[in-house]
Formats: structure tokens, sequence, C-alpha cells
């Protein structure tokens, strides 16, 4: 049996004092898309930025393995170099920073890590020409400073283009759908399944089932209050499409074991 | 009162042969030098010295330096040099008339004793394309050492140059400065001054410039050197249409004391004047902006914007910021804001996320901060001097943000 690429265990944290993860347990394997569902302050979002290593967050019990290793004892960065990549649901902006100067570092940063040669400018360029098509971005956005003055649309394409550039293995899409029109969600949607692959898991946080008519999931799961109440395959969408959450915060039914 | 003369006595001029030949000259640094003693040095009861102590140049035996200010180009035609010695024999000297010093006990000072004074003069209608560069260096003396420099800039009608002022230094050297700016009708200046001195100079300048109509005056102050650094930057804009634009940067870490003190002064209609200042602190530096914008009664269609931002990288640093509007013309439009924070957490986590080690995620963030003021600079040489200088007191190696 080979080794899940993550496993989450038992995750309990606080975000300024408020307990938001009571124990959530997830186990992804290389190559799965698994969807996290679940209605507003389910936790959802802390998950996703307890996997990243935003400061502010503590984990008060339980444990999380990467690829073997322990994540929650990485600073961010190291988390990033080892490739975990979180799409932001609000990408932030930067004023003063060229968009291609960050990518540039980061990409860098991670090849660095990964022991390979870093990047000159050209080879950059010219992996920057090639990436920006899976999500359309425009070339002026990439010389533009980080996210400063685009639109919501631009932005999570933006995030979806540093995903290609990165090339994690595994990418927590917070709420990638937040925010865009039917079109621009095509275009994201589409640059995510270009980039899924046998070696690339991915957890899609979201509120609506309509992206995961765009980004099939292999496995779904329903977060309420903090843990896990609902886990199985891709048609569960389509239940909590029809029911909605409430049916499972007012009794949360056993974990169902679909897998 | 008594250890204040024994001090002021220590900074009597000394008698000049040159100015001996000009009556002009001798009475002005009498005038000059009796109303330093009037004034004496500033205390923190002087309203602009709030915030600034000058106890690092009350309580130094300085000696006189001999340094002289180093013209590193000219152009062959349009600018006419002129030295002390020979604008003393002519009719018409300007000197001191730009820069006064009824309230300024330093360029009061100055005046009574500057020796070593460039008097450039840009013929009308000349475009000069290379900037003309002006540095005055302190080296280390193994005692501490002052100097006065002075220059006077005559920029004359519809001319356009570029001029750079740098001033630079081992030692522990106080350099009192002044420099005055004339802009005649339709002139185009762009004054960038660099102070990068060492970290155990004192540093007081005195710049001034006065505006004719429909000029355009363009000033970078980077202070990023010396212990206690002061610049007065006093704008007129004294014919109608003439337009300011200010930028400047001060950088200060360990128990560096930058003080930038700006005063608009529109006096005329339909003038435009917008100032943008950064400050970034660490340590246990500590800043100064006051920013003043004056528009007189009869200035009416004034449009003044004024940005003052700073960035504290510590607990210990500490900046004061005191904009300060005074508006007597009823048809203006005048805006001033000032901001002081740290590093924004959610753009450090979001470059952290994606790779970037801490230390280098603070620092471009700092960067960013700092070159949205060091790349407004024009002069390609000039930049890239400051941006390499920022780069080794922000992070301690050379920082270029290019791609």
């Amino acid at each position: 049996m080979k080794q899940p690429l993550l496993e989450i265990e038992n995750l309990h944290a606080n975000v300024a004092g408020n307990e938001i993860l009571r124990g959530v347990d997830l186990t992804v394997n290389a190559g799965e898309v698994h969807a996290v569902m679940g209605p507003n302050g389910s936790g959802k979002s802390t998950l996703a930025h307890v996997l990243a290593g935003r400061p502010g967050y503590t984990v008060t019990a339980g444990s999380v393995r990467y690829k073997g290793q322990d994540l929650l004892a990485m600073a961010p960065e190291i988390r990033a170099r080892e490739g975990v990549f979180l799409a932001f649901q609000y990408p932030v902006e930067i004023p003063g920073v060229s968009n291609v100067y960050f990518l540039k570092a980061a990409v860098n940063a991670v090849r660095k890590h990964r022991g390979l040669p870093e990047y000159d400018a050209i080879e950059f360029l010219a992996l920057v020409k090639q990436k920006a098509k899976i999500v359309e971005i425009d070339e002026d956005l990439v010389k533009r400073p980080v996210n400063e003055g685009f639109s919501g649309g631009e932005k999570k394409r933006n995030e979806i283009f540093q995903m290609a550039l990165l090339d994690p293995s595994l990418a927590i899409l917070d709420e990638t759908d937040s925010g865009l029109d039917i079109d621009a969600l095509r275009v994201v949607a589409g640059g995510v399944n270009q980039l899924r692959s046998p070696e690339r898991s991915m957890i899609v946080v979201t509120h609506y089932q309509r992206l995961l008519n765009y980004i099939v999931p292999d496995f779904l799961h329903v977060l309420v209050e903090g843990r896990v109440v609902l886990s199985g395959g891709k048609e569960l969408a389509l239940e909590l499409e029809d029911k909605g959450y409430a049916w499972l915060e007012k009794e949360p039914p056993a974990v169902a074991a679909v897998r | 009162m008594e250890a204040a003369a024994v001090e002021k006595a220590a900074f009597s001029p000394e008698p000049h042969a040159a100015s001996a030949a000009a009556p002009w000259l001798t009475q002005l640094r009498r005038g000059a030098f009796a109303r330093f003693e009037e004034l004496g040095f500033p205390t923190p009861h002087d309203e602009d010295w709030r915030y600034t102590g000058v106890q690092p140049i009350t309580s130094t035996a300085w000696t006189r330096a001999r340094h002289v200010q180093e013209l590193r180009f000219l152009p062959p035609t349009g600018v006419r040099v002129r030295p002390l010695s020979q604008a003393l024999l002519e009719a018409e000297p300007a000197l001191g008339r730009i820069a006064g010093f009824a309230r300024d006990a330093f360029a009061a000072l100055n005046t009574a004793s500057f020796e070593d004074a460039i008097i450039l003069e840009i013929l009308p209608g000349a475009v000069i394309t290379q900037p003309i560069e002006i540095v005055l260096r302190s080296p280390d003396a193994g005692r501490p050492e002052v100097c006065y420099p002075r220059v006077l800039v005559l920029a004359g009608a519809r001319s356009q140059a570029a001029i750079v002022q740098t001033f630079t230094g081992e030692g522990r050297s106080f350099t009192n400065a002044v420099t005055e700016i004339a802009l005649g009708e339709g002139a185009i200046l762009e004054h960038t001054l660099f102070q990068r001195e060492s970290d155990a100079a004192c540093h007081v300048h005195t710049l001034a410039a006065r505006q004719g109509r429909g000029s355009r005056f363009t000033s970078h102050n980077v202070a990023l050197g010396a212990a206690l650094a002061r610049t007065n930057l006093n704008v007129a804009l004294e014919a109608e249409g003439a337009e300011c634009t200010l930028y400047g940067l001060f950088v200060g870490k360990g128990a560096q004391h930058l003080d930038m003190h700006t005063t608009i002064d529109h006096a005329s209609p339909r003038c435009t004047s917008r100032e943008l200042y950064k400050g970034i602190l660490d340590g246990a530096a500590r800043g100064v902006f006051h920013g003043k914008v004056l528009v007189r009664k009869d200035a009416q269609k004034t449009d003044a914007v004024q940005t003052n931002k700073n960035l504290l990288l510590s607990r210990q640093a500490l900046v004061d910021s005191t904009p300060a509007l005074e508006i007597l013309a009823d048809d203006v439009k005048c805006r001033h804001g000032s901001t002081t924070g740290q590093l924004d957490a959610a753009a450090l986590f979001y470059l952290r996320a994606r790779g970037i080690g801490e230390e280098a995620a603070r620092a471009l963030l700092t960067w960013a901060f700092a070159a949205d003021v060091a790349e407004r600079i024009r002069v390609p040489s000039v930049r890239a001097e400051v941006e390499r200088e920022l780069g080794l007191r922000l992070t301690g190696a050379p920082f270029a943000m290019t791609a």
C-alpha cells in the first residue's frame, strides 16, 4: 500500500482564541481531487490556512503528515517549497512588487530547495509565456504589481497561474469560485483541470456545488462545526445542492464511509 | 546663557581673504553672524525643532575642514560656472537672497562661514541633457570636522537641466550646507539630493527654491546616512502656473535621527504642488516629517497634494509626522494624508506561502515601499546608486528588482 500524500488526524485549531477545527480527519492520496464543502463558519477556509501555515492559526491537537513528514512543524515557506500550494480566496495586493519579479523569486526559491538550478531571466520568461496560456492570463498582468488593480477574475487567474508555475504536489483551492462570473469560472476551472495529474493532489474548498460541475472531484467531504460529518463521491454534491446543509447541522449523521 | 555663548564662539567665522574685496559679502556675513548670535542654536522649545535635538552638533569641538565641492560634469555649452572669487567682482550677487536666514540659525551660520561656493548659471533656453553632479565628500580626518558648502543655481528662462548633489563621507563630520535655486520663467529643473554620509556624521542642509512663472521644479530628497540629519526644503511658488513636485525618502536604522522639514509656499494663483515623502525606520531610529503647505490669500486655484507614508520595522523605531496646511485662499484644491504602519502581515504571509523565506519577504516588501520613491529618480546612474545603497542598508546586500 502506497503512503498517502496527506494524512490529517483529529486536527483541532484555534483562531483568535476560538476553536474552529474540532477534530478533522482527512486522507488524500497522490493524484486525487477532494472537495471540501460546508456552510459558512464550518472551518473550510481555516483548514486551508492551517495547512498552508498562516500565522495566528494555532493547532491545539492532532497531526498532519505530508509525504510522511510533520507538516505542522514546517514554516509556511518550507511547506510551499515542499509542494504545498494555497490558492487564496482573497489574493493580496502588493504594490511596488512586480508580479514577474515575485514569481521568479518564488519559483527559484522552490527550485533551489528541490536541488534544481535556478532559472535566469530568459528561461523564466519562456516558462511564463508557456504557463500563461493555461489560464489565458494577459502578459500585461504579469508585468504589473502583484494583484494591484486586478479584477476579481484576474486575481483568481493569477492564483492558478502561480500554481502552474510552482508545480505543487498538493494544491489547496480556497473558494476559488467566489466572486467569479460564469465565464471567468470556466477559464479558472479549465486551468485547474489542465493541471490535474497523477502526481498532483488537490483539495477544493467551496461553498457552492457549481464549481464542482467544472472541477469534478474524486471525493467530497462535508465540514460542519469543525468536523468532517459526511464523506462520499461526487454525487454527494448534488444531494447537498438539493437539501442544503441544514439537515447536517441539526442532526449530524455518523460519518459515512463511502470510500 | 554662559554655556551658549561659549558654544557660539566656537562657531565664529574666520576672516575671509576673498570677502575683503567685496563689501556686500562682508556685510552679508556680518549680518548673518549677528543673526546667528541672536538666534542661537535651536532648542526643543523652538516649534520647528520640537523633535530634533542638536546636542551632537553643539557639544562637539569641531575643526574647520577644507573640503571642496567637486563638479563631476560640466556641459561644454549652456552653463556658466563662477567661482566665488569671480562672483564677488560682479555687481549683482544673488547669494543669500533665496535662502533667508532670519529664522534659521544654521543657514545664518553657513552664510557667515562658507568659503567654497559653486555658482551655476544655466543660460536661458539651454537644454542640458546630462546631469550636473556636485559631490561633497567628508573623509575621515581622525577628528571632528565641520564644513559649510554652498551652492547657488540660477536656472535661466526656458532652460532645462538636472542637478545631482551628493553628500558622502566616512568621517565624523558636520556638514552645514545651503543650496539656493532660482528658476526663471518656464525653467525646468530636476534636483536630486543624495545624503549618504557616515553614520557618525551630523548633517544640516537648507535648500531653498524660488520659482518663476510656469517653471517646473522636481526634487528628490534621499537621506540614508548620518547620525543626525536635518533637511529644510523650502519652495516658493512665486508666479502663476509654477509647479513643484517633491519626493523624499529617508531610511534610518540603529540610532539615526533623520528629520525632513519641507515648506511649500503657494504665493501665486494657479500653482501646483505634489509631495510624496516616505520614511523607513528600523532599530531605534527616529524619523521626523514636517510638511508645511502655505496657501496665501491671493493664491487662488492652488492645487496641492501632500502625502507622507512611514514604515516602522522595529518596536523601538519612531516617526513623528506633522503635515501642516495653512490655507488663506478660498478657491483651492488641497489634500494631505499621513500614514505610519508596519509591514502588511497578509502580504508577508502571501509571499511566504509561495516559498519566499521570511527575511527575503520582509526585504522585498520594504524594498517595494522604498522603490516607489527611488524609481522616480530620472537620472539612471543616480537611481542605480541610490538603489544599490538602499539595498545595502535594508538587506546588507545590493538589491535590484529586475526579473
